[in-house]
């Protein structure tokens, strides 16, 4: 929104356990990340499939590397080889 | 409107015209998700008007953001309401109403508290909401126009809403 907003921007449904998994990766990294949280619909999901061309969540948009992706193990395997010791969790 | 008199509210504390209006974080919501986002980060954009509501699903929240859609206000000025509904309400209210504007989710009804607006309903005991208040302000917050509701219900006039914003 604003120019000091996080670089990582999370797609979340709320107590979606593949999205907090997501959340807790990024915060044992101590990753700034704004939510954006959807319906619990997929069909009211619109927003996420413009960005990561499926309407699924957790979807991940990473603006320091440009990476967008979906799916927790993925994320997961990603937010690790990004920004941890490449071990994962 | 009625043959009697409405009931009238006590006085309130809101901000006046001059003041700086309390800055607040709560979930925004629009039609599509919501975030996390301040009121100030609205103002830096440019002046917001900031309608705060009766829950969504009472009927003069319906009429204010009827009239407000019917006269392309959201299309003048960054427009976002603020009420006590959650904001899975917040997202389907926006579509029944067909409104292009975004809502705060503010259920404990602090920021009716910051702004001394707060309306405790007569027997739903636990339940606080927002007495309906209209606030125009520009890039620092600083109240251009205010109308606060007298009554219950009271409703602003949309006219004058108008006016201040095409000036604002």
């Amino acid at each position: 929104m604003s120019d000091d907003q996080p670089a990582i921007t999370l797609y979340r449904l709320q107590a979606c356990p593949y999205c907090e998994r997501v959340v807790r990766v990024l915060d044992e990294h101590g990753l700034d990340y704004r939510s954006r949280f959807v319906e619990p619909m997929h069909s009211d999901r619109n927003v996420v499939k413009r960005v990561s061309g499926k309407r699924t969540v957790p979807a991940l948009v990473d603006e320091n590397t440009g990476v967008t992706m979906s799916e927790s193990a993925n994320i997961v395997d990603y937010l690790e080889r990004t920004y941890g010791n490449g071990e994962v969790a | 409107m009625v043959d009697f008199d409405v009931v009238e509210l006590p006085p309130h504390d809101a901000p006046d015209v001059g003041d700086t209006a309390p800055d607040f974080t709560r979930p925004l919501v629009d039609e599509e998700y919501w975030e996390d986002a301040s009121l100030s980060d609205l103002t830096d954009e440019g002046p917001v008007l900031l309608v705060f509501h009766t829950m969504d699903g009472a009927f003069p929240s319906t009429y204010i953001w009827n009239n407000l859609r019917d006269r392309g206000v959201p299309e003048e000025v960054q427009t976002v309401g603020v009420s006590i509904s959650s904001p899975y309400e917040h997202k389907t209210f926006l579509a029944e109403r067909g409104v292009d504007a975004r809502l705060f989710s503010d259920p404990a009804a602090d920021v009716a508290t910051d702004y001394g607006i707060e309306n405790d309903l007569d027997d739903m005991t636990g339940i606080t909401e927002h007495r309906p208040a209209v606030f125009l302000l520009d890039e620092d917050r600083e109240v251009q126009y205010r109308w606060v509701a007298a009554q219950w219900p009271d409703f602003p006039d949309y006219d004058e809403i108008v006016a201040a914003v095409s000036d604002a």
